[in-house]
């Protein structure tokens, strides 16, 4: 379980989390909509502690991730993470880029990390792709790489980090079908995401997150189909504006 | 013309001394450039953060390196220490005074490589569980050598070039052994062209095995 207590988080003068607190059930998939800005991304990022935070406690399992006790490259090996840009590294081929921080970080032997790499190539569908540099892969491919990787420290929690903006919209489909499958398979999930039908269709609660704080959260039914606050309301007219935008220009 | 009659028996009479200046002169060459490379890279770290006592330490060293004469470091080790009583044989003093030179140059050369990784590469290393140091090894120094790979052999080949002041300091290098040749026989010119011609076959042999290092690593 994740436990987010008050979490408070400046960038200099500018506070982007007022507060946040919200808590993650094991097997469930949270979703963290919101506008640019609303802190969603910045969230996600202290979840893992690659961010700092000013105030408040996350806790992950019964450990406060911001402890400075905590041994962090340890709780990180739970918490999976997939960023907007894919991030693979270039100079790996994919079974390499699967296969390194099982060698590395959970010791494990050369062979048998290759294994397990091309296991979880195979389970988001690369394992064709397993000697190719990223170069050589299609975005959605890469994504799904990146998907593999953090899968490969076998993680209590993916978080996933607006994992489909960067994607050319044909490519979005094969990248959501990963994350279906794994929500399939009984994984805990915090996605941040513009896609709200994703959110609709697949997540088990909704939080909507309006300038650092939790402005809105429940089921999917509730929190998109009868939004209570009108920032909520708000937000979601203007997301279906701009997803049938996006629908004509694909269209034209 | 007026007249110079090359003579070139006598060098060919010296050349094994020339060889033996030519295997020091490739231990140093050596030596300085992995001493410089394993200095250069956390001041290179240290250097990028932009802030703390390491990095006040390591843009100091590169400042000093690459804005003083060579030969005034080496000086610096060779005689300075020796004003002080403290007497190091010239053969460690060019080695020191080399890597310092090397390490300072080295360093501004990964610092240019390292900002041209993308920063979102440490915290996706990071995120898997990787230490800081792990993320440099695997994920942060294979890229950035592919950056640098020119400019750094350059800089090893520059540290063999600088050697040659241990000449002044009295070490039987290439350069030195050379200088001791021709002060025997006074035939200067024909010795220092030999010796010039296998600085630059060294060089040449560097850079070459160097690119076969770097296909064989990035397998292109």
């Amino acid at each position: 379980m994740i436990e987010i207590r008050s979490v408070r988080k400046t960038f200099g003068p500018l506070e982007v989390l007022k507060g946040i607190s919200l808590d993650v059930n094991k097997g469930e998939l949270l979703c963290l909509i919101g506008a640019s800005g609303s802190g969603k991304s910045t969230l996600l990022q202290c979840i893992n502690g690659l961010e700092p935070i000013q105030g408040g406690e996350i806790i992950v399992d019964g450990v406060s991730v911001h402890d400075p006790k905590t041994n962090i490259n340890t709780l990180r090996r739970k918490l999976g993470i997939v960023f907007q840009q894919y991030n693979a590294f270039p100079h790996l081929t994919a079974l390499e880029n699967v296969a390194l921080a099982p060698r590395v970080v959970a010791k494990r032997s050369r062979s048998d990390a290759r294994a397990l790499a091309q296991k979880h190539l195979d389970h988001v569908g690369l394992g064709a792709k397993a000697g190719s540099l990223p170069s050589k892969l299609s975005g959605g491919q890469q994504q799904r790489l990146a998907i593999a990787r953090a899968l490969a420290m076998e993680p209590t929690y993916m978080l996933f980090d607006e994992v489909t903006s960067a994607l050319d919209p044909e490519l979005v489909g094969e990248v959501l079908e990963t994350m279906r499958l794994l929500k399939a398979e009984g994984m805990t999930m915090v996605v941040v995401t513009h896609d709200i039908s994703f959110a609709r269709e697949s997540a088990d609660r909704v939080a909507f997150l309006h300038q650092g704080e939790v402005c809105e959260i429940g089921t999917a039914a509730e929190v998109i189909d009868r939004p209570q606050q009108p920032q909520t309301q708000k937000f979601l007219r203007r997301e279906r504006q701009a997803s049938l935008d996006m629908l004509e220009r694909t269209v034209a | 013309m007026n007249g110079y009659h090359f003579y070139w028996s006598t060098v060919w009479q010296s050349f094994p001394l020339m060889l033996a200046g030519a295997w020091v002169t490739i231990q140093i060459t050596f030596l300085a450039f992995i001493i410089g490379t394993v200095i250069a890279m956390p001041m290179a770290v240290a250097r990028q953060k932009g802030e703390g006592w390491a990095y006040r330490v390591s843009t100091s060293w590169v400042e000093l390196a690459r804005n003083t004469p060579a030969v005034f470091q080496l000086f610096v080790f060779y005689f300075g220490l020796g004003a002080f009583h403290i007497n190091i044989p010239s053969y460690a003093a060019v080695l020191i005074s080399v890597s310092f030179n090397n390490a300072g140059y080295m360093t501004e050369i990964f610092r240019g490589g390292l900002s041209a990784i993308p920063r979102q590469q440490m915290s996706a290393a990071r995120s898997l569980g990787m230490t800081s140091p792990q993320s440099f090894m695997h994920v942060i120094f294979p890229q950035m050598f592919k950056v640098i790979f020119l400019a750094y052999i350059t800089q090893g080949i520059w540290g063999m070039l600088n050697s040659s002041l241990g000449m002044l300091v009295g070490l039987q290098d290439l350069t030195g052994a050379t200088q001791y040749a021709q002060s025997v026989s006074f035939r200067t010119f024909e010795f220092f062209i030999v010796a010039a011609g296998m600085y630059y076959l060294i060089a040449k042999g560097l850079q070459f095995s160097a690119l076969i290092a770097f296909r064989l690593m990035y397998r292109s």
